[in-house]
């Protein structure tokens, strides 16, 4: 098994398919697709492979340390940044084609005019290897 | 007075008493749930009342969860009473019962992933909540696993022979899981391992113990305390533990005593020379390149291709390594490592350096990614 992040952007990568902003959809059309995102979380309870699923709010704050004794120094949000990650969702799957196929069906989701939204998702594979008889 | 549990001799008897439960006529589903059930209420009662006949005690108390299971489902069902208060004096476990439980939970239909689970909990006697841990799942996301795997195998009967090439892989994928959680993965495969030698007499069973224990005896010195890898060359060889050692190459003398070599005796043979090496340059890598290439023989895998092209570069040289390793697939996990460590032993350091970077990109942990990248950190100062 491999776990992977599958990663939604609010902006830094391609525009979906169904290019509609969420606020203007219809409020059905937003029920239905949360509704979607929610089932799909359940299927994967249902197959053994979900680990994790976050939403991100896109308001942030950059810090680092200054120094012993001093607070840290904080910065941002940067409206300049060109990346902003908006949620994910963490799977443990058998391949990476299955992992693939996740991603789709994530990305099916039903958005303005009951059509999938069709937006780009980010696959990233953990670094969680336990590497045991190898040296 | 209350006495510690023993854990380890608790889930030892497990197969057994899931072994009786489904001679009795349980299916395997609900036998297995209630066998989880009576260890339970055992981990909870032991240490405060230790039964005389803990295996006895386990099937009683499994039973009677089993039953009054049914007995509930049949009410609900159709409000009749149809099951015995005392256990039906049906058949009990024969003694293959244990090695065919091992053949259900590691069936060829379930994936690697299903049955590895389902050989923790059903044969194992891990709770979900220890297997969910060791994989860094939810519960409940491991809870599923685990009931798919039953419903798959739900229809196989326990007498169907099985393959003992299966249990085996599924073994050896979780010793490979290594530790997480509270659970030692590797030190369990290790226990079923011991197990499964007991109920077979195939030299390829002993070979698997024999590596498993060669390679768990270096444990203590693969890792610094840091929790940085340490490869072999540098390991602290005083840390391995020669208890583990001395068993593991007296199980795998008496394997290939039998002459019936198969993969885990090749491997185990690589290991125990590497465990004879007092220092890493008393290397015997000429003896050890011949096994890699039975072993290549035996598998025709990617994997040990590479190892072998590690091992011949020892013995012949980093060009002669090279030559080896030209002869291997470059999408197998690690070439890029080996490859550079074999450019760095023929003096392409420059080569070397570029490909340890390449290999960190690669790595698929982060201990791992951390060592390449220092290998390369450490050529480029000699740039």
């Amino acid at each position: 098994m491999a776990k992977y992040l599958l990663l939604k952007h609010y902006r830094g990568g391609k525009a979906p398919v169904n290019d509609v902003p969420m606020d203007r959809w219809s409020p059905e059309e937003v029920d239905a697709h949360v509704r979607f995102m929610d089932d799909l979380a359940d299927r994967l309870r249902e197959s053994g492979e979900f680990v994790d699923a976050q939403a991100l709010s896109p308001g942030g704050t950059w810090v680092r340390y200054d120094g012993e004794g001093k607070p840290p120094v904080v910065d941002g949000p940067f409206a300049e940044t060109k990346d902003l990650v908006a949620g994910w969702m963490a799977i443990d799957v058998d391949s990476e084609e299955r992992a693939l196929e996740v991603a789709a069906e994530l990305s099916s989701a039903p958005a303005a005019g009951g059509r999938p939204l069709g937006e780009w998702l980010e696959l990233r594979p953990f670094l969680d290897d336990r590497p045991n008889a190898g040296e | 007075m209350s006495t510690p549990l023993d854990e380890g001799l608790l889930r030892a008897v497990v197969p057994e008493v899931l072994g009786v439960l489904v001679r009795r006529g349980a299916d395997f589903a609900s036998a297995e749930d209630a066998v989880q059930e009576a260890l339970v209420a055992a981990v909870r009662t032991w240490p405060d009342d230790p039964p005389r006949d803990a295996k006895g005690w386990l099937v009683t108390a499994a039973w009677r969860r089993h039953v009054d299971t049914v007995r509930s489902e049949s009410s609900r069902r159709d409000r009749e009473d149809r099951v015995a208060d005392e256990p039906p004096p049906g058949p009990a476990a024969r003694s293959d019962d244990t090695l065919r439980l091992y053949f259900l939970c590691a069936h060829p239909s379930l994936s690697p992933a299903a049955a590895t689970a389902l050989t923790l909990r059903a044969i194992g006697g891990l709770t979900t909540r220890q297997v969910a841990a060791a994989h860094l799942v939810p519960e409940a996301t491991m809870a599923q696993r685990i009931s798919r795997a039953k419903r798959t195998v739900a229809g196989i009967p326990l007498d169907t022979p099985g393959d003992l090439g299966t249990v085996m892989r599924v073994l050896y994928l979780v010793f490979n899981e290594g530790y997480g959680g509270d659970v030692d993965l590797a030190a369990e495969a290790i226990r079923l391992a011991r197990q499964l030698v007991t109920l077979t007499d195939e030299p390829e069973v002993q070979g698997l113990l024999a590596l498993f224990l060669l390679h768990h005896a270096r444990r203590p010195a693969r890792t610094s305390a840091g929790g940085a890898l340490v490869p072999l060359p540098e390991q602290d060889r005083r840390l391995w533990r020669t208890d583990l050692v001395a068993e593991g190459v007296g199980i795998l003398q008496a394997a290939l005593a039998r002459d019936r070599l198969g993969e885990y005796q090749a491997q185990a043979a690589i290991a125990a020379l590497h465990a004879d090496a007092l220092r890493a340059e008393d290397t015997d890598w000429v003896q050890i390149s011949e096994w890699y290439d039975e072993l290549v023989a035996i598998t025709d895998s990617p994997v040990h291709r590479l190892n072998r092209a590690v091992a011949v570069g020892e013995a012949d040289g980093g060009p002669a390594g090279l030559r080896a390793l030209a002869e291997v697939d470059p999408s197998v996990p690690r070439h890029a490592a080996v490859a550079a460590h074999l450019h760095e032993r023929s003096g392409d350091l420059r080569a070397a350096a570029r490909l340890y970077r390449e290999a960190a990109d690669a790595a698929t942990s982060v201990p791992e990614r951390t060592h390449l990248t220092r290998q390369a950190a450490r050529l480029h100062q000699l740039l």
